[in-house]
């Protein structure tokens, strides 16, 4: 069993907790990844690490609620266990050498790109953020991206807060502009990746993207997470859980991704529904 | 004693219907009565020169059991196994006994051998019923063992150490212990009351279980010895699933023997109050013909599919699976398309509609007929395409069990640990790896293999581990 140190809730849909797992805040790199069960009938999710804090040994994840799982995580307080919580899984994302990097986060995806950019702007590099949200109720992370980015630009689908239009659009006016940077990082929706890829490629600068696939042991057996590739022409299966879960965007299937994360959507509606039906009998 | 029983056939076992069971969970086999087990023990023959410890990987004494059966003292029987085998309530049921101690049978030159390994089920059954003393826990010898996985070759490992005196945890990376045991034998098969049962023998003997540690990752095999630890015993399993490489695999609905057993088993997704999906009913292609093809099947059944195909590219004879299981997936419904070889899988794609749901799931799969050409390097015959034979079954869920590679998470974080070219860790005849007191067995040293040839290996290992801390 795994405590609940600390919650806090960050938006509406979107919850932090501090978990301790003091083996797992000693190891765990930006990029890497855990997964947890809420209890012992639940599923294993895939999170990625939001952050650490190795002197109490505490792990931070954020995440939103968008299914059973999440819902009933959303549920646990402070002082609260977990079944299972296990990693990190997954490589680091591969930051040495790297001196001007834009940094592009879509929504809770923002959480996992946030340690990143911490640490890319300790070790001195140039970080420009980008942070798309649909609207200004779901901005998250403001004041810690402002912290450790060079150029921060905040765009909403709708215009409540920040630039209105998406992530896409400061891009590419920095990049048209001259900006030369050696690594583009992109962690959020599937969609929003995809076309941040397509608007680097012009321009020739490396995407790093950060896949979040269907996993069920996260250690490299049951294949769920695989990922098809083109690697030089040719199609090449990899799994997000040992190989990844960060991948050159400009090699990764996305659309096939994108079809394979709705494999239970249908299972995953009805989980949701009597999920929210049990909290609201709680309430009754 | 009573006179030899000479029938030339052995005691049948006793099955649930197969009808009724194939829409339930519960086990197949049901085991020997007590007058059955001692009809059977008395076909034995009790050869002085005992043929059939020389078919068992962990040198079970057979003649020796079975006698004390004969006799009617089963938990006397349960004592000599139990000295051999850490599992025998497992054994009894996931050996492939007619290959190894019952090939050996002299009973089996004329008629069928004794039935070996239902009375060493009966046995460790009757122990777990009817006993209730405590296993003894013997006297702290003074040094630290970790063991990697928990799966059959860990639990061995750590089971013989903790039998003389050592002080062992056993890590694993998921959230229950038992491995394959878990994850990947069904209910049906193997209950997992059972594994646990067996678990928690170790644990009342001392061994320390620590789930949800990944080593590799969350320890990697240096920070053990930092930590104390004299010898460590790698038994992580086998690793990724193997595709095949055509068209149409990474549609929905296709998994991986290792996923969808993990689904069901594991995280029993075949309950109703799970949180974890799996796609159920519908008609169902499995491709491969080894144990796991067969679970998977009959897993699917199961779940509520009106139609199992097993999918296999060479003919009944070369299939690998047991005999047993094989027959039983026949009785059960599942249809055998013997040689017979996928090359496409088919989906959904609505030209109209990029957004209707049923996009990217399975509608079919194109398979073309194999025949049987020249032995390869191993003597099998090799299956060769029919050119033009192509046809298509009509299938929503395939499931590739055709073997695992072996999982890089800790030959990539140990330095000095060799693999050999299939990416196996390379080690010697006592399991000792390239790595000074690193010791590896089962499914990482060979890929993938049997319970009982990986508990083999965890009770070499034990004892290499032995010699070389008691030096």
């Amino acid at each position: 069993m795994y405590k609940i140190v600390e919650k806090k809730i960050l938006n509406p849909t979107v919850i932090q907790l501090q978990i301790e797992a003091p083996l797992i805040a000693r190891k765990a790199k930006p990029g890497q990844f855990i997964i947890l069960r809420v209890d012992n009938r639940g599923e294993r999710i895939p999170l990625t690490i939001a952050g650490v804090n190795t002197q109490a040994g505490t792990v931070k994840i954020i995440f939103q609620v968008v299914g059973a799982t999440t819902k009933k995580l959303s549920g646990k307080e402070a002082g609260d266990y977990i079944e299972d919580f296990a990693g990190p899984l997954g490589t680091a994302t591969h930051l040495e050498g790297l001196k001007r990097v834009c940094i592009v986060g879509g929504g809770v995806g923002c959480a996992i790109a946030m340690p990143i950019a911490e640490a890319l702007h300790e070790m001195g590099a140039e970080v420009t953020s980008i942070i798309g949200f649909r609207n200004k109720d779901l901005l998250i992370l403001e004041d810690e991206f402002r912290a450790c980015s060079d150029t921060l630009r905040i765009m909403t689908d709708d215009g409540s807060y920040g630039e209105k239009g998406n992530v896409t659009i400061p891009l590419k006016e920095m990049l048209d502009g001259g900006k030369d940077f050696d690594m583009i990082i992109t962690i959020g929706p599937l969609i929003m990746m995809k076309f941040v890829v397509k608007t680097a490629e012009p321009f020739g600068v490396p995407v790093t993207v950060s896949m979040n696939p269907i996993m069920i042991d996260g250690t490299g057996m049951c294949g769920g997470c695989r990922l098809t590739l083109n690697v030089d022409g040719k199609k090449v299966t990899k799994f997000a859980c040992v190989d990844g879960p960060d991948f050159n965007g400009y090699e990764i299937d996305f659309d096939e991704a994108m079809s394979r994360g709705r494999m239970y959507s249908g299972f995953e509606r009805h989980a949701y529904e009597k999920e929210c039906n049990l909290f609201k009998k709680e309430e009754q | 004693m009573a006179k030899a029983n000479m029938s030339l056939t052995r005691n049948a076992m006793p099955t649930q219907d197969p009808k009724l069971r194939g829409h339930n969970f519960n086990e197949v086999a049901l085991g020997y009565s007590e007058e059955t087990a001692i009809d059977e023990a008395m076909r034995c023959l009790d050869c002085k020169n005992m043929p059939c410890v020389t078919g068992c990987p962990v040198k079970i004494r057979i003649p020796e059991f079975i006698a004390k059966i004969k006799e009617g003292d089963f938990e006397g029987a349960y004592q000599i196994i139990t000295k051999s085998s850490s599992l025998p309530a497992v054994c009894g049921r996931v050996c492939p006994q007619e290959t190894q101690c019952e090939s050996k049978c002299v009973r089996g030159i004329k008629g069928e051998s004794v039935g070996i390994g239902r009375l060493e089920r009966f046995v460790a059954d009757w122990h777990n019923t009817f006993c209730t003393e405590e296993p003894v826990r013997p006297e702290d010898n003074g040094h630290r063992v970790a063991v990697v996985g928990s799966g059959p070759s860990g639990l061995t490992c750590a089971g013989d150490l903790a039998k003389k005196g050592y002080a062992v945890t056993v890590y694993e990376a998921l959230h229950t212990a038992g491995g394959v045991l878990v994850y990947g034998i069904p209910e049906f098969r193997l209950p997992k009351a059972i594994v646990a049962k067996e678990v928690e023998t170790l644990e009342k003997l001392g061994v320390k279980i620590e789930t949800n540690v990944v080593i590799g990752k969350t320890l990697t095999i240096d920070e053990l010895f930092e930590m104390g630890y004299e010898a460590v015993f790698i038994g992580s399993g086998a690793g990724l699933p193997n595709f095949m490489g055509i068209p149409g695999e990474a549609l929905n609905g296709v998994y991986s023997a290792n996923e969808f057993l993990t689904r069901s088993n594991l995280m029993k997704a075949y309950l109703d109050n799970s949180d974890t999906p799996v796609m159920k009913g519908g008609k169902v292609a499995v491709v491969g013909g080894g144990n796991v093809a067969m679970d998977a099947a009959r897993t699917a059944l199961r779940l509520g599919a009106e139609k199992v195909y097993i999918v296999y590219r060479r003919s009944l004879e070369e299939l690998p699976a047991r005999r047993e299981e094989v027959e039983h997936a026949e009785e059960e419904g599942i249809e055998f398309c013997l040689l017979c070889n996928p090359v496409e899988i088919l989906g959904y794609k609505n030209p109209d509609d990029p957004r209707d749901p049923k996009n990217g799931f399975v509608t079919g799969m194109t398979c073309i007929r194999m025949e049987l050409g020249e032995p390869d390097e191993r003597g099998r015959r090799r299956p060769v395409a029919i050119k033009g034979s192509e046809f298509t079954i009509d299938v929503d869920t395939v499931i590739m069990s055709i073997g695992t590679s072996p999982n890089p998470l800790i030959k990539s974080t140990t330095a000095g640990l060799e693999v050999n070219r299939s990416g196996g860790i390379v080690v010697n005849e006592e399991g000792l790896t390239t790595r000074k007191a690193v010791y590896a067995g089962g499914d990482a040293v060979t890929g993938a293999a049997t319970v009982i040839s990986a508990m083999g290996a965890g009770k070499t290992a034990a004892k290499a581990i032995d010699e070389y801390l008691s030096k």
